[in-house]
């Protein structure tokens, strides 16, 4: 736990350490412009471009693991380790609603922050109402087109269609959710509950935190979770989940710098690392059937079930790992960040609903191509790439209408600036 | 009439088994295993005759058909078995109906247990569960539950998951069951049958167009007929019988 705070410390790198840093890695110019991004107060700093890179990457990796019969996968940090991009995903929409929002809560005060947190959230709303309804056209044409007696048991699936007068209802209450489609109302949930827990952050972040990990613990000791439709529960469990978004949240807020110490320990990244190579070690038992015979059996009794559903420990901590050697290794100021190759990722983050809403889509889209005309591995190494492809090119193209209104609207540029530092989660 | 039926069973039968011999081999590394059945290898040893039963849902059956039963896999399975073990009594009885949970099937384990005293009950579960959204936890429980009353019961067990479904795949998570299975079995020290992976094999190598749209029951039949032969070759592998 210690280990990973450590990590997620350097997310938001203390201003004095980065200058250092920065001196050692980049040029005589970076280090000039970072000295005078050091001068500024730490919560009023510019964009963290790590946050929309590893963000926007997250979101590649999501659509690529949508889609289920695909060579491409195998470039997924899933199979490397315990967790998997929703964790990038949760913690640094986490994160960056803590930086937007709390800015927000402190300038503007708890109503408007908090008016403005619930817009946000009814957004993702309608966003996850409109694939539904694209799930649903793909449901239907599956139901009118397909049979296969030796599938009769399998397309129970598709009874929901014949009440859609329920199943659209439990929808709309988000109790029903189609494979693949759990992330949103996750995020939605909580977005909902975030106005009280940005509040007690902001008031006492320990306190918050401490409170968040103790909810986690009551999920995992009473197995709390929300009920979904038609039975069972959420797939994301958001009592779970919410530790890794309020930590995200914490680090945000200062915990970050809290932690710098612990981040530029050397048994910190020790840890890290070796945690990390046991993560991979036992990865490849997975799909590597003779090997499994190395685990040992005490180990593997311990191990199992990895529980994706309640964040389980080993998951939380191989994000944290895997987050203390990134912030060790990528500071803020890294010089790649500007370079030209990393912006369609770069893009791809800051716009991170719109993005992640347009990979469902091309994940249903591109399954259904690989399906209907037998994909083999270059077909769907051709989908992944093209998928990718039209990501990038749909934030370029929302880049530059942000950029088109935010000239045409002068006055206004300020607040849409804040919205895109992290509101567009 | 009766005649008639007779006829086109045996000559389907005869195609079947002409098709799978050839076409649908299943790589060693998906059937072998180090996990021995012994109850089934004493049966086999000591009396000559072996009792399995299937437990299972609607993927352990063909739908309603003319002698859906002698097609589905269990029957299959009865004989590929007789195939690779002559000189034997072998008998699969097939306890499968519709739209059961796993945590329904483990409630009739013990019955079928007392009355039948198989030695070996082949436990397929998992579809319906993800079909109906089972919570997964619960789910692990049914089946490790299940596979205690079965061990103490005096069995064997082989638990088989899912069909490899490609139409289905995205709108039902299979995923998070079949891995709860495997960690079943691995926790147990039993054998898993792995149906998905095998079936996964045959799409891949165009042993099987399992996306293609039919009314008909060929390719139905030719599948469970590979299954049948799959599972014969891992049990006899798993008793350390040579056929």
């Amino acid at each position: 736990m210690i280990r990973g705070l450590g990590l997620a410390a350097l997310l938001r790198w203390p201003a004095a350490s980065a200058n250092s840093d920065a001196v050692r890695i980049a040029g005589p110019t970076d280090a000039g412009a970072s000295t005078t991004a050091a001068q500024r107060p730490p919560t009023a700093g510019e964009r963290d471009l790590r946050l929309d890179l590893f963000r926007g990457i997250a979101l590649w990796l999501i659509f690529l693991d949508h889609i289920p019969e695909n060579v491409a996968n195998w470039f997924t940090i899933r199979n490397y380790g315990f967790s998997d991009a929703t964790e990038i995903f949760i913690f640094i929409s986490g994160y960056t609603a803590a930086f937007v929002y709390g800015k927000a809560m402190r300038e503007r005060g708890f109503v408007v922050s908090s008016a403005r947190i619930l817009r946000r959230a009814w957004q993702i709303y309608v966003a996850h109402i409109f694939l539904f309804t694209i799930f649903l056209a793909e449901i239907a044409y599956v139901a009118a087109t397909f049979e296969n007696p030796l599938y009769a048991e399998e397309m129970n699936v598709l009874n929901f269609l014949k009440e859609p007068d329920v199943t659209i209802f439990q929808a709309l209450l988000l109790k029903f959710k189609p494979a693949n489609m759990d992330v949103l109302p996750l995020y939605i949930v909580l977005l909902l509950l975030f106005p009280p827990t940005l509040r007690l952050l902001l008031w006492q972040p320990g306190f918050a935190l401490a409170l968040s990990a103790f909810v986690y613990i009551l999920a995992w000791s009473f197995h709390l979770n929300l009920p979904a439709y038609p039975n069972g529960v959420w797939f994301f469990n958001p009592f779970a989940w919410q530790l890794l978004f309020v930590f995200g949240a914490w680090c945000a807020l200062g915990g970050a710098q809290a932690l710098g110490g612990l981040l530029r320990s050397r048994i910190v990244l020790t840890v890290a690392i070796a945690y990390l190579v046991f993560a991979f070690l036992i990865t490849l038992t997975w799909y590597y059937e003779p090997l499994a015979h190395y685990v040992p059996l005490w180990l593997s009794d311990r191990l199992y079930p990895i529980d994706k559903t309640n964040l389980d420990v080993l998951r939380f901590a191989h994000f944290l790992a895997l987050a203390a050697v990134t912030v060790r290794f990528v500071p803020r100021d890294w010089p790649p960040l500007k370079w030209r190759i990393l912006q369609p990722a770069i893009q791809c983050g800051q716009h991170s609903l719109e993005i992640f809403c347009l990979g469902v889509f091309l994940a249903f889209a591109g399954q259904f191509v690989i399906s209907e005309w037998s994909g083999g591995p270059l077909i769907q190494t051709a989908i992944s790439l093209l998928g990718i492809s039209i990501m990038i090119a749909i934030a370029s193209l929302l880049t530059w209408y942000k950029r088109m209104e935010g000239r045409s609207s002068p006055p206004r540029a300020k607040t849409s600036d804040a919205d895109l530092a992290g509101g567009e989660a | 009439m009766n005649f008639k039926i007779a006829l086109i069973t045996a000559m389907a039968l005869t195609n079947a088994t002409a098709f799978a011999a050839e076409e649908c081999e299943v790589p060693p590394s998906l059937t072998v295993s180090d996990i021995d059945l012994t109850r089934v290898a004493k049966a086999i040893k000591e009396q000559h005759r072996l009792d399995i039963a299937v437990v299972g849902t609607g993927s352990s059956a063909l739908p309603p058909g003319p002698d859906g039963d002698n097609f589905a896999y269990p029957a299959r399975l009865q004989a590929a078995l007789l195939q690779l073990l002559p000189g034997n009594d072998i008998k699969v009885v097939a306890h499968v109906q519709a739209r059961q949970t796993t945590a329904e099937m483990a409630a009739d384990l013990k019955q079928i247990l007392a009355t039948e005293k198989p030695a070996l009950v082949i436990w397929q579960a998992g579809t319906f569960d993800a079909v109906s959204g089972i919570d997964p936890e619960e789910f692990r429980t049914s089946l490790s539950e299940g596979v205690d009353t079965i061990n103490s019961g005096g069995a064997d067990v082989d638990l088989m998951n899912m069909q490899y479904s490609p139409r289905t795949e995205t709108m039902l998570d299979m995923g998070t069951y079949a891995d709860i299975m495997r960690w079943v079995a691995q926790e147990h020290g039993t054998l898993l049958f792995d149906r998905l992976a095998i079936m996964r094999f045959w799409n891949d190598q165009g042993t099987f167009d399992l996306y293609a749209a039919t009314k008909k029951y060929d390719m139905a039949r030719k599948v469970h007929d590979c299954i049948g032969r799959a599972l014969a070759s891992q049990i006899v592998n798993s008793a350390r019988l040579t056929p």
